[in-house]
């Protein structure tokens, strides 16, 4: 344990950490609520709370930017396709009796097995480094950038490649049911349609993945 | 004390302007639209240029009877105006009117992200209105608001992020301190497409067609009525304010200004967005109601292209400045 930790106990919590904790709670209860609740677009709605809880939490660290981009992607395109998806297919008002899996006792196993593995990595890891939270930001903009482009490019240009692997996968799976149904009267429309939609799926991709905008050229292309 | 004291009057003002400018816009949609379509209906109420038109709507608005139907979710369906209009007030702090320290609510140092990003949650308030309102056309305005704003988001975010580059940094005041004369051409396809993109994701005209009342009567709003309707059409006008006041801030220089701009700085950015406002309101009357196709063909096939394009040659610029 080095000098820093020693100053910090956890008994003399200051005010920032008392926030930090009861966001948390908020945040944890939100997120229990979206997998228990009856209600599929409650769901989705308590989906928002949930990550906007999260973007609280990330601003009690001073990660501004990081807490921002959480909003923008998981509140404001995520959680829209997530109810634009539920109103095309199926949205009913009230309870939806179908809405529970026999999974359910698994799905908590792997839950719990999850979030153990993550809290014992991440407490591991960081267990003596403490954040300054009245000196200068350290998670600004400038901050981010710099450390995300100079010490962290290669994992960030991996999980582009990721994400370009997801799109042509996507592409793949368009094209497919494309063919299936055959070369009808109605084609020119459906095509339309489905380009449409993906197109929409791939500019939300994109968009967690800034600064690769080639994908997406690439596969409007492959659509047409 | 001071500082708190500071803090408090600065948000009072914010306040007190977010509730001016949506009415100050409304009332002059009200005047614009009855000059350019021989419209005599505002022109009567209270007889001087029918002034008291608006007070008029309030008064209509404030002694309706507040209905919620009765197969509606009705937390969700109560709740969905106060998410359409807060937003507009979190991003109306951040954004700068003068150059002085004390011009803008509050600096926040990722400011794009932060005015973009909060606007973003702002359009959960249609969605969650369509789909509580259990009505067809509802849930067909939000479906189409839905598709609307998933479209039309992304060269939004690309259109602000030129800018963003060519400033160097993501700060709204930082951004107007780094204006030129010379950015006006060089990201006025940026700025035509942010403008385009925002109209959009407000549903103004040529974009409405999630409130088409030819084919879905008032789409997500149809079942509102009284205040919680009034609060939906505050939430347009809130957003006019904001998308003119972000528009004059990224791409047109804020309060620089060909003279004065020492003391009269906050002058030029209200000019700025005024004459932008109008210019929603001119192409309301003006323009017929784009099709969903190719409101989505519009979106995908050219603004975004539009967008990349800009970005490309602000990087160019950039590295050739550099």
């Amino acid at each position: 344990m080095n000098l820093a930790a020693q100053h910090h106990g956890f008994l003399s919590p200051t005010g920032v950490e008392i926030a930090f904790l009861l966001v948390g709670l908020v945040t944890l209860g939100a997120a229990v609520v979206t997998v228990t609740t009856k209600q599929l677009v409650h769901a989705a709605l308590w989906l928002v709370v949930a990550l906007g809880g999260l973007a609280v939490e990330y601003l009690l660290l001073s990660a501004e930017f990081i807490a921002w981009v959480q909003v923008l992607i998981y509140v404001g395109s995520v959680v829209v396709l997530l109810l634009f998806g539920l109103m095309l297919t199926r949205a009913p008002i009230g309870r939806s009796p179908d809405a529970d899996s026999g999974n359910r006792w698994v799905a908590l196993g792997v839950a719990l097995a999850a979030a153990a593995a993550l809290v014992w990595v991440v407490v591991d890891a960081f267990r003596t480094q403490w954040i300054d939270l009245d000196g200068p930001a350290q998670g600004s903009t400038d901050v981010t950038g710099a450390i995300l482009f100079r010490h962290w490019v290669l994992p960030f240009e991996a999980l582009s490649v990721l994400l370009l692997a997801a799109l042509v996968g996507a592409i793949v799976l368009s094209r497919k049911s494309d063919r299936e149904s055959g070369r009808t009267e109605q084609e020119s429309g459906k095509s339309d349609r489905e380009s449409g939609k993906t197109d929409r799926k791939s500019g939300d991709r994109t968009r967690a993945n800034h600064g690769t905008q080639a994908p997406q050229q690439a596969r409007k292309e492959g659509t047409r | 004390m001071n500082d708190a004291l500071d803090v408090a009057l600065r948000l009072l003002v914010v306040f007190v302007a977010f509730l001016a400018l949506p009415l100050i816009i409304g009332q002059t949609e009200h005047k614009v639209m009855a000059h350019m379509q021989g419209r005599l209906g505002p022109m009567y109420a209270g007889g001087f240029h029918g002034w008291a038109q608006l007070v008029a709507d309030g008064v209509k608005f404030a002694q309706k009877e507040d209905i919620v139907p009765a197969d509606a979710d009705r937390r969700v369906f109560q709740l969905a105006p106060a998410i359409a209009l807060l937003p507009y007030l979190l991003v109306l702090v951040a954004i700068p009117v003068g150059p002085q320290e004390g011009a803008v609510g509050e600096v926040v140092d990722a400011g794009v992200f932060f005015v973009l990003a909060v606007m973003g949650v702002g359009v959960l308030g249609p969605l969650m209105a369509g789909w509580a309102s259990a009505n067809k056309f509802s849930l067909l305005g939000g479906l189409r608001t839905a598709a609307q704003l998933l479209a039309y988001e992304l060269p939004m975010l690309l259109a602000a992020a030129s800018v963003a580059m060519a400033a160097g940094t993501v700060s709204l005041p930082g951004i107007v301190n780094a204006f030129e004369w010379w950015w006006l051409p060089w990201q006025i396809v940026g700025a035509l497409v942010f403008f385009v993109a925002g109209l959009a994701e407000l549903q103004r005209p040529p974009f409405d067609m999630p409130v088409a009342d030819s084919e879905i009567i008032f789409g997500a709003y149809t079942e509102y009525t009284g205040l919680r309707f009034a609060l939906f059409l505050l939430a347009e006008y809130a957003g006019i304010v904001v998308l003119c006041g972000l528009t004059t801030v990224l791409f047109l220089g804020g309060w620089h200004g060909p003279w004065g701009a020492d003391g009269l700085g906050w002058v030029w950015t209200l000019l700025k967005t005024a004459v932008l406002a109008f210019v929603v309101i001119w192409l309301r009357v003006s323009y017929p109601r784009l099709r969903e196709d190719q409101l989505q063909k519009l979106s995908w096939t050219f603004l975004v292209p539009l967008a990349l394009a800009q970005i490309a040659l602000t990087g160019i610029v950039k590295v050739a400045i550099n």
